[in-house]
């Protein structure tokens, strides 16, 4: 076999996974698309559909990577992600909310640093918790860590909307020996059960800002006016970009991770995973590893939690039930858990099908019957069977589509961990190396494609 | 053993688990408050005693939640995530039943089968309370046991069943699907909202004096007692002359043991369900006949606190099921002396963090037997 | 119990900085020179050669049950020594308080002159003392090839940080490609190459047992402790597998073998420890062993 056949071959590989992910990301965009042309959406309509399923996409496709990182890698169960991205998010929203004025008194600030200072500090502050947790709690049998991490996550939304720690007077000096802190502040705090105003810059802005971006993003903005969409294009354009922002934020976190992966410090993850006594045996120290994973996967939840509730005007504690958990969990389980490009095609299918999709069929259905009113409750749906109606009934589950959702998602688990355990795209299998392990010299293929160039050129 | 190793034993404690001492620090404050509390009459005594009443009551029912749930876990060797949403489908089942043997005749049939969904009939209407409509709660605990002990055996057979050699994760995980189709079906039918279940105003009361005050003890506290008390003195016969209960005990006493003799029967399986889901069921319909609410969330949100019950008395183990709820039911009540109201439950989490650090086999393991 | 015979006190001292001559060991690139690491210890006259590893007074008590009773022993430098007893004789729970998966009751235990008694079994197996398992502990979902990189001492690519920064990959990747020649080598020498790329839970029992051994080996050990190395492997697989472990030996490497079967260690050990219920029943020559009336009464079921 020639050198230029086994390159051909190689790249046949390498781009069957770029394949895959550009099949499964076209695959729901068209639908989305086709789905907006039957409900008689303009262009601004179509964008704002698709600037929400990028949204999710990249939301999701983030958060199973990090989780990825625990659970398929390093055989951590971890169910207490919320917790870490609620965290992340508070602590930014602490840090880089504008000072209250004075008077202002019913109102929560925060300390009005820059924005950055607060992302910084919240994905500080997630890896710092993950580390506080993982400290006692990495000893313990995975169902017990489970349990542990959950009850995490419940405590630290217990925090959020204590009253406790709705607001703390910020003294106007602090003194740290040598130097004396005059903070703006006055008053902050985590804002109890009615959470809190992100009424800092807005992310986007102040990301364009600091690439000295944000002028001619305007510029582009006051086109798009002229030419394409006449009335108040903004904040269509803007979730487009931010959308584009958190593709971006994807693929850092799987170059990250896929370096991580791809290199011996992955490869005793992977064999903590198959077998702690194991790789103990062969001289590694597997609660350092464990402890580095855990916190790198906790900080980077958090910063998951971060660009998804960044954008959103304001954080309330209900967003941080343990159902988002979950939802990451199936969405690593879809995509195949110990695969980063599984875990972040399973984030994009858990995002375009189960958390979007329901919606948009009811939505679909009803723009292409006229349906009339649903019935109020399930008494009324079922009434319509006394006359062999069925009408009613129909209505209702369609009315009841943001609930139904959820019971598919579960049905949807029980089955893949019935029929596909392993993952909806099979079992994948990504080399823990940073080089290529096939006999040095030797031309043979290695079946291999994910060593083929460890992601170094990504 | 000398003075001097005993010495030498003790400093290597200090020296090895500062947590261990951390622990004890902790207690001793909270003892040191509390006493300085009732002495200078800034805790009342009979506030305290409400506290401990109401965390006792909340015990009973976590505990014997917490049975079925230790069951299982140790039999089939999984954390099931859907316990508690069994928990709510019995409060639900014996809610409909409680409302339909109430109300019928005056009211539609869907409404009271639907549990009022929607405001359409209301508990306190219907006179719902172990006084006033004596039977319709009798049925309605009954019936929450019978529809929960069907769910938890459908479930297994199809559910569960197939997948029966599989890992305990992956039994937990398929759980948490389990949890959600059910939690989210249960919304679906019988509706979001959380309603007045009983006829609270009507329940008979009684105020017990407690030297600087009374605290109050209501006719639903007492049936909660009752019927606790009844059930788990059931579960110990049963499981003291019957081969599910040898089983058991094998398991609880020598895990490895047991596995040795070979894996449960399908017959064993059947029976830990049966009894595991029944208790559940009623648990559940007592706790809603209790507290006067009913929600879809309601068994969810104190699943976390039968875990910590079961971890806390040794999972397998029936009386540490009963033991680690009562502890870790007024843990959440009685906390709030020393912490915020909203930590109550934080606290109990704790308490069971600790424990798993500590002592993983649980508080009661090696002494007793189911 | 019987009287073991006290090490000589010519130890040598030991070289705490194991992974640090990790570096050296991976360039090798001539697999004899790799596998001959410890010529440098001094190789006395067979009267009295330099004992590794030193067991003394081990015990361990589970509850109330004294699984091992005050063992002593050592393990002198190259050689081949076996230790054989019936089931439940503590040989494997022997293993395990060697090699840091337990922590004794009581006693020490000394490799290289350094007391490692209680260390973790990382710290341990950095030090130079290697173990297999007694049921073959491949990890399966790793390909054979992962699990043979798994081994060496003193990556660099194990920080975390050195493996994801783009200055410093470049000198995780060098170590690598390093380390997979000499991986190559090894899967070589044990004739698993063929089977490099296949995921470890795919192969025979047999197989994982060399796969097993080879991946012990990687760690550069001076000695290597095998659990029943031999159940449940064929006949010619367990021909191979004794080949492989004479040639080692004659490296320089110096085994302690845990075996049910008594022909086997017998014929290819030169030294046999038998133990019976938690102590050291006899400590010899096959031949010492062979003649002895207690092994025998043991091993036949008798009282002791």
């Amino acid at each position: 076999m020639s050198a230029s056949d086994v390159r051909a071959r190689f790249r046949g590989l390498f781009e069957r996974d770029v394949t895959l992910v550009l099949a499964v990301l076209g695959a729901l965009y068209v639908a989305y698309i086709l789905a907006g042309v039957v409900f008689g959406y303009g262009l601004r309509g179509q964008l704002n559909s698709i600037a929400n399923l990028t949204f999710y996409i990249g939301v999701f496709g983030m958060l199973a990577l990090a989780l990825n990182l625990h659970w398929g890698y390093t055989g951590l169960f971890n169910i207490g992600i919320v917790g870490f991205m609620g965290i992340g998010i508070y602590v930014t929203a602490l840090v880089s909310k504008p000072p209250v004025a004075e008077g202002g008194a019913a109102q929560v600030g925060g300390f009005g640093l820059p924005l950055v200072v607060g992302v910084v500090a919240g994905v500080v502050a997630a890896g710092l918790f993950g580390l506080l947790v993982a400290l006692p709690a990495l000893r313990l049998r995975a169902d017990y860590l489970a349990i542990v991490t959950v009850a995490f996550s419940e405590i630290v939304r217990f925090t959020m909307m204590s009253r406790t720690f709705q607001t703390f007077t910020v003294p106007d000096t602090i003194d740290l020996w040598l130097f004396t802190i005059d903070p703006t502040a006055d008053t902050v705090g985590l804002g109890g059960g009615g959470g809190l105003i992100l009424n800092y810059t807005d992310p986007l802005e102040a990301l364009l800002r600091t690439l000295f971006l944000w002028e001619p993003y305007l510029g582009f903005v006051a086109v798009v006016e002229r030419t394409l969409i006449p009335n108040n294009p903004k904040p269509v354009i803007d979730g487009l970009a931010y959308g584009v922002l958190l593709l971006i934020g994807v693929g850092l976190f799987y170059l990250l991770l896929s370096r991580t992966g791809k290199s011996p410090f992955g490869r005793v993850l992977k064999a903590i995973r198959e077998d702690e006594d194991v790789a103990n045996a062969l001289g590694k120290d597997t609660d350092r590893f464990k402890l580095t994973a855990f916190v790198l996967g906790a900080a980077l939840m958090g910063l998951g939690g971060i660009l998804w509730y960044s954008s959103r005007g304001s954080i309330t504690p209900p967003s941080f039930r343990p159902n988002i958990t979950f939802f990451i969990w199936i969405a690593l389980i879809i995509g195949g858990s110990g695969s980063n490009t599984g875990s972040f095609l399973g984030g994009a299918i858990f995002a375009g099908v189960l958390y979007e999709g329901p919606r948009y069929f009811k939505n679909l259905v009803q723009a292409a019957f006229d349906l009339g009113d649903a019935p109020r409750n399930f008494g009324e749906a079922m009434a319509g069977f006394a006359s062999l109606d069925p009408m009613p009934f129909i209505l209702y589950t369609l009315d009841s589509v943001s609930q139904l959702r959820l019971v598919i998602m579960g049905v949807v688990l029980i089955w893949l961990m019935h029929n596909r355990p392993e993952g909806l795209l099979g079992h994948r299998k990504e080399t823990a190396s940073s080089v290529d392990l096939a006999r040095p010299g030797s031309d043979g293929p290695t079946g291999n494609p994910a060593a083929a160039d460890g992601g170094e050129n990504q | 053993m000398s003075v001097s190793e005993t010495y030498v034993r003790y400093r290597q404690t200090l020296s090895e688990e500062p947590l261990a001492i951390g622990v004890l620090l902790v207690a001793l404050w909270m003892a040191w408050s509390l006493a300085s509390g009732l002495l200078s009459g800034g805790i009342q005594v009979s506030s305290l005693a409400s506290l401990i009443w109401d965390g006792l009551l909340r015990g009973l029912i976590i505990g014997l939640a917490g049975i079925g749930l230790s069951m299982t876990y140790s039999i089939l060797n999984f954390a099931n995530f859907a316990h508690g949403d069994y928990l709510t489908t019995g409060a639900f089942a014996g809610m409909a039943t409680s409302y339909l043997v109430a109300g019928i005749g005056e009211n539609s049939v869907g409404a009271l089968l639907l549990v009022g969904a929607g405001g359409s009939v209301f508990g306190g209407a219907l006179g719902i309370g172990v006084t006033t409509a004596p039977l319709a709660v009798v049925l309605g605990a009954l019936l929450a046991g019978i529809a929960t002990i069907a769910l938890a055996l459908v479930i297994d057979r199809f559910v569960y069943r197939p997948i029966r050699g599989e890992s305990g994760i992956a039994l937990l995980i398929t759980s948490i699907g389990v949890a959600f189709a059910l939690r989210y079906l249960l919304q679906f039918v019988f509706g979001a909202g959380v309603r007045g279940t009983t006829a609270a105003g009507s329940v008979p009361r009684v105020n017990v004096p407690a030297i600087d005050g009374t605290f109050r003890v209501t006719a639903h506290d007492i049936s909660l007692v009752v019927v606790a008390a009844g059930l788990m003195l059931g579960v110990h016969l049963l499981l003291q002359r019957t081969k599910l209960g040898k089983a058991m005990r094998a398991m609880s006493d020598n895990e490895d043991l047991a596995r040795i003799t070979g894996i449960p029967t399908e017959r064993v399986i059947r029976t830990t369900w049966i009894v595991g889901a029944g208790l559940t069921g009623v648990a559940g319909y007592m706790f809603v006949l209790w507290k006067g609410t009913l929600g879809f969330n309601d068994g969810w949100l104190l699943l976390l606190l039968v875990f910590a019950a079961v971890i806390l008395g040794g999972i397998g183990s029936i009386y540490g099921a009963i033991g680690g709820g009562i502890i870790i039911g007024l843990t959440a009540s009685v906390s709030v002396v020393w912490i915020p109201s909203e930590f109550g439950r934080a606290a109990a989490f704790l308490v069971m963090i600790v424990i798993l650090l500590f002592k993983p086999e649980g508080i009661f393991a090696g002494r007793t037997t189911a | 119990m019987s009287e073991t015979d006290e090490s000589p006190t010519e130890s040598k001292p030991s070289d705490p900085e194991a992974g640090s001559d990790a570096d050296d060991a991976a360039s090798g690139a001539d697999l004899s020179g790799v596998m001959g690491t410890e010529a440098d210890v001094p190789s006395a006259d067979d009267g009295a050669r330099y004992a590794p590893l030193e067991v003394e007074g081990l015990r361990k008590e589970f509850g109330g049950i004294t699984a091992v009773d005050g063992v002593s022993f050592d393990v002198e430098e190259g050689t081949l020594t076996g230790l054989i007893g019936p089931n439940g004789a503590g040989k494997s729970t022997t293993f395990n308080l060697i090699t840091g998966m337990l922590d004794p009751t009581a006693g020490t235990v000394r490799f290289n002159g350094e007391d490692i008694t209680g260390l973790q079994p990382h710290e341990i197996a950095n030090r130079g003392l290697a173990r297999t398992f007694q049921i073959a502990r491949e990890l399966e979902e790793m390909t054979v090839l992962e699990n043979m990189m798994l081994a060496p001492k003193g990556q660099v690519g194990e920080s975390l940080w050195r493996s994801i920064m783009p200055m410093t990959r470049g000198s995780v990747r060098e170590q690598e490609t390093e380390q997979l020649e000499r991986v190559w080598e090894v899967l070589d020498f044990f004739e698993i190459d063929h089977l490099a790329q296949e995921y470890a839970g795919n192969l025979s029992g047999g197989q994982r047992k060399l796969l097993e051994m080879a991946r012990a080996l990687l760690t550069d050990p001076d000695v290597l402790l095998l659990d029943e190395p031999f159940a449940g492997v064929n006949p010619t697989l367990e021909k191979r597998l004794l080949e492989h472990i004479h040639e080692l030996r004659e490296r320089g490497y110096t085994f302690l073998i845990v075996e049910h079967d008594m022909d086997l260690i017998m014929n290819n050990c030169e030294r046999v420890i038998v133990m019976h219920q938690g102590r050291i029943l006899k400590d010899g020559t096959p031949t010492e062993i062979k003649e002895s009336e207690e092994v025998i009464e043991a091993y036949l079921g008798g009282e002791v």
